[in-house]
């Protein structure tokens, strides 16, 4: 036995006599993780996260959250004597004075951006192939409590140096604040220590932006995982991968080595961006000062899509009795963006509702094979990206020579018509597809190689699919749509009533499908022409 | 799905592909050559950290180097970002390569159990539940379950009374500024009070209420005093007459703050006599009192009503008549 050998028994021995974990940990080195590229989202995710709690906190060893008025003297000679807070004076410092200081505060708003685009892609994924059912549904609401939680966190972090750029993004969440009805201008008053901006908010909200919400994130990004961890990892169909099983590699060494390694590529990607691409230079922008402004201001792409929101809002207001309601502010920042998130978390139980199916799924669906859970995905996107796209229309406007009053009412009309748009087209796209599929099956791949019959006739050449490729096109289930009569077979009108209708005709809808090819279909075809 | 489900599909499942051999695993020769590779690309790692090293040590703070892509660059913040981006990414290249060319690749398969329990242990569980409730006895000491749910009803009220010391109430304060009739206005930045003919026509300035010698302004005060004076030649007014007697010789003021969100409102365009919040683009009519021609805003800007004192410099005339800012709930709108 190798000296290597003895010390790695001997610990392994002291710790399982006091844990008893060597059968536990025997079980999870072996555990079996499925392969796919689009698997690694997540993974970008969490890594990003931690590379945030690494350069975040390298951050705070000066970041000084005051709103102290100083005067500003170090290496940044624009700035020097000018008056400013604490704050945006030790962003400074950090930025000029400590060496790798920029590159750590570049790294970190890299990683922001990085994890919050992964995040979206993540649960695009997760929900273009059904990965939220059951039993993943809990999973599901997790994601999107992180989802929002992040969009708040990255927020306040781009607050914190208290800049020209940042304070006006403050200005506006306190705007939204004291629009609430009855008790904004309290809430407005409490958070901000009174009037606007006061005092107080950089140092309240870095304990938020540190600690609070950095910590529920932290709690539920674990149970997250160990969710993934205990129902297992679902996997794409494929020959050999049922609802029974998964197959993948094992945790040790290969998935150990692949997922480590990983996070070394993403935190090296980070740190190059970090190097090369300037991010928030917030020394161009100076100090905070509520009746100043910066040109083109624009929020992180993550509020983007609510700002766009914000802008397309008709100017409504409702005064009365001596009482203001905003709905120009409370619709496009609090309403819609409320519904949206609230049909985002519930989605699992909706599309349950829809299908009737309650059973649990591991295998995922090729998004062709859901065109309703597509399509619907689809329109989502659309109406995002509307906004996002508004969100940015003064840049649009200067950079492509446009007028703002025409992206504005583009972006009014198409907010409201281009996503049913987006989700006609997709389910369009999505059967035709389904189509293209039940066709290549039934009578193989166009090869385009053209041959003459003997007695003249041109025909093309199809080649037969392998039979896992034809098993991955047919191995998918088609549901019913759900039978809901109106009265049963005794003429007793059925209960469920108006609400019964109304779900059948949805299930309906929602389980169009062209249906695949069936074993007589096959049969046929064996017999007949091969 | 069920087993006779599984019948009617249209093609069995051909089960697990073939397991191929990688080059790797039956030529020594590529085994060997991935193994270099991996170990160049860790050791490009470790020349990343010295890269690291050196730049941090040795290339000064303030080195301005030119790069073709970059433009003028600062070299010691580049070659810190790159050393370091080098160092970590090597890591987890050399890692994922050795784990695809050399360590197995042979996919396993686990099986899945259904994450319902079995009924016996359910019915176990809700049994356990019912008997600890039971032991406990709160069914039967309704004097214990209703005093409980009173104390835990209440202690939750501490907590959020803690709360009520992070701000003052908001009172009257949304609604007042520090202009008041007479106060004059100083320009910002600079404190000086200004007269009528120190505007051109087509001139904007910033400007804030005089404040007494001693008191010091602060953001809270721009936040709600800002004004922006616009001097436009007086026939161009389309105003009625109560607004117009609050001009001053073609010279008009707003309050800065949008009406919409706060921002501060500070393009003017002087050929089309706009002003345009960069925020949201609501754009005002300075000719029509600031009314909204564009964008969310659902208010004019609050017009502050100005003249001159006797020695000839601006002064506000009255203070602002509504609320400047943002809307909320309590603000009279009329």
């Amino acid at each position: 036995m190798s000296a290597r050998e003895r010390i790695a028994g001997g610990t392994a021995s002291f710790i399982d006599e006091r844990t008893g974990a060597a059968k536990w940990m025997k079980k999870t080195l072996t555990k079996v993780f499925p392969d796919h590229w689009s698997f690694m989202l997540g993974e970008i995710v969490m890594y990003s996260f931690v590379i945030l709690l690494l350069s975040g906190t390298f951050l705070t060893f000066w970041f000084d959250p005051s709103m102290r008025e100083v005067e500003y003297e170090g290496s940044y000679e624009p700035l020097n004597g000018i008056k400013m807070s604490a704050a945006y004076a030790s962003a400074l410092h950090i930025s000029f004075d400590i060496r790798g200081g920029l590159l750590m505060r570049q790294i970190h708003h890299w990683a922001a951006l990085i994890f919050m685009a992964a995040m979206v892609v993540h649960m695009m994924r997760v929900f273009f192939t059904g990965a939220f059912r059951k039993p993943r549904e809990l999973n599901w609401i997790i994601g999107v409590a992180l989802l929002t939680l992040g969009i708040v966190e990255g927020f306040l972090g781009y607050s914190l140096p208290d800049d020209l750029l940042s304070g006006t993004g403050i200005r506006i969440a306190e705007a939204i604040i004291q629009a609430i009805p009855v008790v904004g201008s309290y809430l407005s008053y409490f958070i901000f220590g009174g009037a606007f901006p006061g005092e107080m908010f950089i140092q309240r909200i870095y304990a938020v932006h540190i600690l609070l919400i950095p910590g529920i994130m932290l709690a539920l990004i674990t149970a997250h995982l160990m969710l993934v961890w205990y129902q297992k990892h679902t996997q794409y169909p494929g020959p050999g991968r049922t609802e029974k099983n998964v197959v993948g590699y094992p945790l040790m060494p290969v998935y150990m080595a692949k997922a480590g390694g990983f996070f070394f590529i993403v935190f090296g990607v980070t740190a190059f961006l970090g190097a090369v691409a300037q991010i928030n230079p917030i020394w161009i922008y100076g100090p905070y000062n509520p009746g100043q402004i910066g040109a083109g201001s624009q929020p992180d792409w993550y509020m983007g899509w609510l700002d766009g929101l914000v802008r397309a809002a008709p100017p409504i207001e409702t005064h009365a009795f001596g009482i203001t309601i905003s709905w120009n502010i409370l619709i496009p920042g609090l309403i819609i963006p409320g519904i949206i998130f609230t049909l985002m978390a519930f989605y699992p139980f909706i599309e349950q509702w829809m299908t009737g199916d309650k059973r649990e799924h591991h295998v995922l669906d090729r998004p062709r094979n859901n065109p309703n859970r597509t399509a619907i995905g689809a329109m989502s996107l659309t109406f995002t990206l509307v906004s996002l796209i508004n969100g940015g229309n003064d840049l649009l406007a200067t950079h492509f020579d446009l007028a703002i009053n025409q992206i504005m009412w583009f972006s009014r009309i198409g907010l409201i018509a281009l996503p049913p748009l987006a989700f006609v087209i997709t389910k369009r796209i999505c059967l035709s597809l389904q189509r293209a599929d039940r066709e290549k099956v039934l009578h193989g791949r166009e090869t385009g190689r053209l041959v003459m019959l003997p007695h003249g006739e041109f025909i093309e050449v199809h080649e037969p699919l392998s039979p896992e490729k034809a098993y991955v096109l047919t191995a998918h289930e088609q549901l019913p749509a759900l039978e809901i009569g109106e009265a049963d077979a005794n003429g007793v009108a059925n209960p469920q009533g108006l609400k019964g209708k109304l779900r059948a005709r949805i299930s309906k809808a929602s389980q169009e499908q062209i249906s695949k090819p069936t074993s007589k279909e096959m049969l046929e075809l064996e017999d007949g022409h091969h | 799905m069920s087993e006779s489900n599984r019948e009617l599909e249209p093609l069995s499942d051909p089960g697990l592909p073939e397991h191929l051999h990688r080059k790797t695993d039956v030529d020594p020769l590529a085994a060997k050559k991935a193994e270099r590779q991996v170990s160049i690309l860790f050791t490009l790692s470790a020349l990343g950290t010295i890269l690291f090293v050196y730049a941090y040590i040795w290339i000064p703070e303030d080195t301005l180097i030119f790069l073709p892509l970059f433009n003028v660059t600062n070299a010691h913040q580049l070659f810190l970002g790159l050393g370091l981006a080098m160092a970590l990414f090597f890591i987890g290249l050399g890692a994922v390569h050795w784990a695809k060319t050399l360590m197995p690749d042979h996919e396993v398969v686990d099986y899945r159990k259904e994450q319902r329990s079995k009924d016996e242990d359910r019915a176990a569980f809700v049994a356990t539940v019912k008997d600890g409730a039971a032991q406990a006895g709160l069914g039967r000491r309704p004097l214990i379950k209703r005093s409980l749910g009173l104390a835990l009803g209440l202690v939750g009220l501490s907590p959020i009374l803690l709360l009520r010391d992070l701000g003052p109430l908001p009172e009257n304060d949304l609604n007042e500024t520090n202009w008041k009739a007479g106060t004059r206005l100083v320009t910002d930045p600079g404190d000086r009070p200004i007269r009528p003919s120190d505007l051109e026509v087509g001139g904007v300035a910033q400007v804030q209420p005089e404040f007494p010698a001693g008191k010091v302004r602060h953001l809270d005060d721009i936040a709600q005093d800002s004004v922006l004076l616009i001097r436009i030649r007086p026939e161009e007014f389309n105003l009625d007459a109560e607004r117009l007697s609050w001009t001053y010789e073609g010279i008009i003021a707003f309050s800065k703050i949008c009406s919409h969100m706060g921002c501060a409102v500070a393009l003017y365009e002087q050929s089309t006599k706009h002003l345009l919040c960069p925020c949201h683009q609501s754009t005002f009519d300075v000719t029509r009192a600031a009314k909204v021609i564009f964008g969310p805003a659902a208010r004019p800007l609050p017009q502050l009503a100005i003249t001159v004192d006797n020695e000839g410099y601006l002064v506000a005339k009255a203070p602002f008549n509504e609320a400047v800012g943002p809307s909320f709930w309590g603000r009279d709108s009329g």
